[in-house]
């Protein structure tokens, strides 16, 4: 038989233990990353430069640029999120508040479930056939206005909204579920109808859940390449898709939409392009991957920070 | 759920062609990865010079960017082998026509470690015995290709299976495209095997000419000898002499655009950039590492673009070992 004094002995033993563990596994996830960032910093950051952000993709290295990298990047963002977050909520509302509990519910939800396991790649392919091709087998002639979207930013946009839809969705619906019931009843008490209480209430009340969520959705499709290298976007691109209402050399005018279907690069692509070219002191492609490779990781760190700090600031303000 | 996407997805692109009426000139390029240095500098530089035409340069490999260009979605494809017969029936299906022109010279290149001193020289033979589908899991000796040679494990390392290096390689030293072995470290990424080399003294592999000039000082590139070669039995470097003397056979190959007939015809911007392909083709294959073809060649080639010539001298055939001039007087057929 055990002392009393020796069971608790033994079980602190075993906390500090547990949390000498944790300590040191967390350590060693940092430490990977910090290591990846100083590789980086150490190679690129000399790179990083006013000219590096506003030029082209060149051969030579010391004179290319990421200007149609970054930009490519932001306007497929734009579209991605544009198209994924009022879906994505809407669905997410639609299942949590209206959806009944049916066999068919069910089987959305596991869908759902599944397709944010779903890797990046068979969203490509899936845009590939769908968005690039399809429209051909649909629609008939490709002479037709209604062509294909062709390797576009709308694709590109479109094909990484389908992949994060999942994670807006389930972010919703938690953020819907962190919500306690007496919320709602109080306001089916006072008379609101139901859509009432997700306008005024359950929304508003979401809203940080909802946004961490999707920023976090965000910053991954922005580190993405691999759907969109299967819709074709590693190219060469050295012009900015045409600005609303600017006018091309015939002196045309340009709509407001027509960077929609502008051909792009994005920034994991242009890295990818500069990686896998042969890199030798006098022309060092591989400097020029690790200065983009900086910047894309500004960029997600930045966009996690804001997840972070919006979070802190709902949970300050939550009030039941 | 679905349902919701794709009626979105619908009206998003009935609604976007409409709205983006005035847009700028494009040329779209797409092809080979091998010849996409040489068309992404000239489009760079064309671009320098006119304002307003822009180029995109795709790298979907020779028969990806084929694919494409045998449905008019392409203006110029680039292209490290000709043409294929497969390909020749779907232009003729779609109504394509096409202007072949040879741009430059590319070595593929077969590399070994600074420490191995045995296999400086081989022929293709020795090659074939190493590279050949029976040699899988057979032959993985040195020792086994020429008794003189250690009796130390090979690794290998080659070309990805989608690329036209491999399928050169394959039908230049094997005898059949895409017959190779498969026991060994394939990349599309050609650092990858620059690494790979550098780093094993029994290792072996092949890729592109441009990437061994990158690394001459940490690989050893092996001369080959070819009992077929009309120039000479002894082994020949890979050098830019013996590439365009048509002495560095069978591993050196023509590179080409292939130029939309209609493209050409009926919009300007792309008779344009051709001609400052073709003009500027010389100097911008040096200076990324390519073996440019002879003067008089490129002379021909102006020739057969500006009488829009269209068609292929392979006939879908692959053409091994061939030299310059053998593809500029053959007739297309």
């Amino acid at each position: 038989m055990l002392s009393t004094e020796q069971v608790i002995r033994r079980g602190q033993m075993r906390d500090r233990v547990f949390s000498i563990l944790g300590v040191a596994l967390t350590i060693l996830c940092l430490g990977v990353l910090a290591i990846l960032l100083v590789n980086l910093c150490r190679e690129g950051l000399a790179r990083i430069d006013w000219q590096f952000l506003t030029t082209f993709p060149s051969r030579r290295a010391a004179k290319a640029g990421i200007f149609s990298a970054w930009v490519g990047s932001a306007l497929v963002m734009l579209v991605t999120g544009l198209t994924a977050i009022p879906l994505g909520v809407a669905a997410g509302v639609y299942l949590e508040e209206y959806g009944r509990r049916n066999w068919f519910t069910s089987l959305i939800e596991i869908n759902i479930a599944n397709l944010a396991g779903v890797p990046s790649i068979i969203y490509g392919l899936m845009a590939l056939g769908l968005l690039i091709y399809k429209w051909e087998d649909w629609f008939g002639d490709k002479t037709d206005s209604i062509a294909g979207l062709g390797q576009s930013i709308i694709t590109g946009g479109l094909t990484l909204a389908f992949l994060i839809l999942p994670i807006v969705i389930v972010a919703t619906r938690e953020a819907l579920r962190a919500i306690p019931q007496h919320m709602r009843e109080a306001a089916y008490a006072l008379g609101a109808s139901r859509w009432q209480v997700v306008k005024d209430h359950l929304l508003p009340y979401s809203t940080g859940g909802i946004s961490t969520g999707v920023i976090i959705a965000l910053s991954r499709a922005i580190g993405e390449t691999a759907p969109l290298v299967t819709i074709g976007a590693l190219t060469y691109i050295a012009f900015l898709p045409p600005a609303p209402f600017s006018h091309t050399e015939s002196g045309q005018m340009v709509g407001p939409f027509a960077w929609l279907s502008s051909p792009f690069t994005v920034l994991p692509i242009q890295m990818f392009n500069w990686v896998s070219r042969p890199s030798s002191d006098d022309n060092n492609f591989a400097v020029n991957a690790a200065a983009a490779g900086i910047i894309l990781m500004l960029v997600t760190l930045t966009m996690n920070t804001v997840a972070i700090v919006i979070r802190a600031r709902v949970r300050k303000k939550v009030k039941w | 759920m679905k349902l919701t996407l794709v009626s979105a997805a619908i009206l998003a692109s009935s609604v976007v062609p409409r709205l983006g009426l005035a847009q700028d000139k494009i040329i779209k390029v797409d092809g080979s990865s091998t010849v996409y240095p040489i068309t992404e500098a000239v489009a760079e530089d064309f671009q320098g010079e006119n304002r307003g035409v822009k180029v995109t340069v795709g790298i979907s490999g020779t028969g990806g960017g084929f694919k494409k260009f045998v449905r008019a979605e392409l203006d110029v494809a680039d292209a490290s082998r000709p043409i294929t017969k497969a390909e020749i029936e779907e232009c003729k299906k779609n109504g394509v026509e096409y202007i072949e022109l040879p741009v430059a010279f590319d070595a593929l290149t077969v590399v070994i470690n600074k420490q191995n001193t045995w296999a400086k020289n081989m022929t293709v033979a020795e090659l074939k015995k190493l590279w050949e589908p029976e040699a899988q899991g057979k032959v993985t000796k040195w020792n086994q290709i020429n008794p003189a040679w250690p009796d130390a494990e090979i690794q290998l390392y080659g070309a990805g299976a989608d690329s036209g290096t491999f399928e050169y390689f394959t039908e230049a030293i094997n005898g059949k495209s895409k017959a190779s072995r498969g026991d060994y470290t394939p990349s599309e990424d050609d650092n990858v095997l620059v690494k790979g080399v550098e780093g094993s003294k029994n290792a072996l592999g092949y890729f592109g000419m441009a990437y061994y000039l990158a690394h001459q000082d940490k690989l050893t590139a092996v001369n080959v000898s070819w009992e077929k070669n009309k120039a000479t039995k002894d082994a020949v470097a890979p050098t830019t002499t013996n590439v365009n003397n048509g002495t560095y056979a069978p591993l050196s190959r023509p590179l080409f655009i292939y130029v939309n007939k209609k493209s050409a015809e009926t919009r300007p911007e792309v008779k344009k950039f051709v001609d400052f392909y073709l003009a500027n083709a010389r100097t911008l294959t040096t200076e990324v590492k390519y073996v440019p073809l002879p003067d008089a060649a490129y002379e021909t080639i102006k020739s057969r673009w500006a009488k829009l010539q269209t068609g292929t001298v392979f006939g879908g055939e692959a053409a091994i070992g061939l030299k310059i001039e053998e593809i500029l007087t053959r007739e297309a057929k």
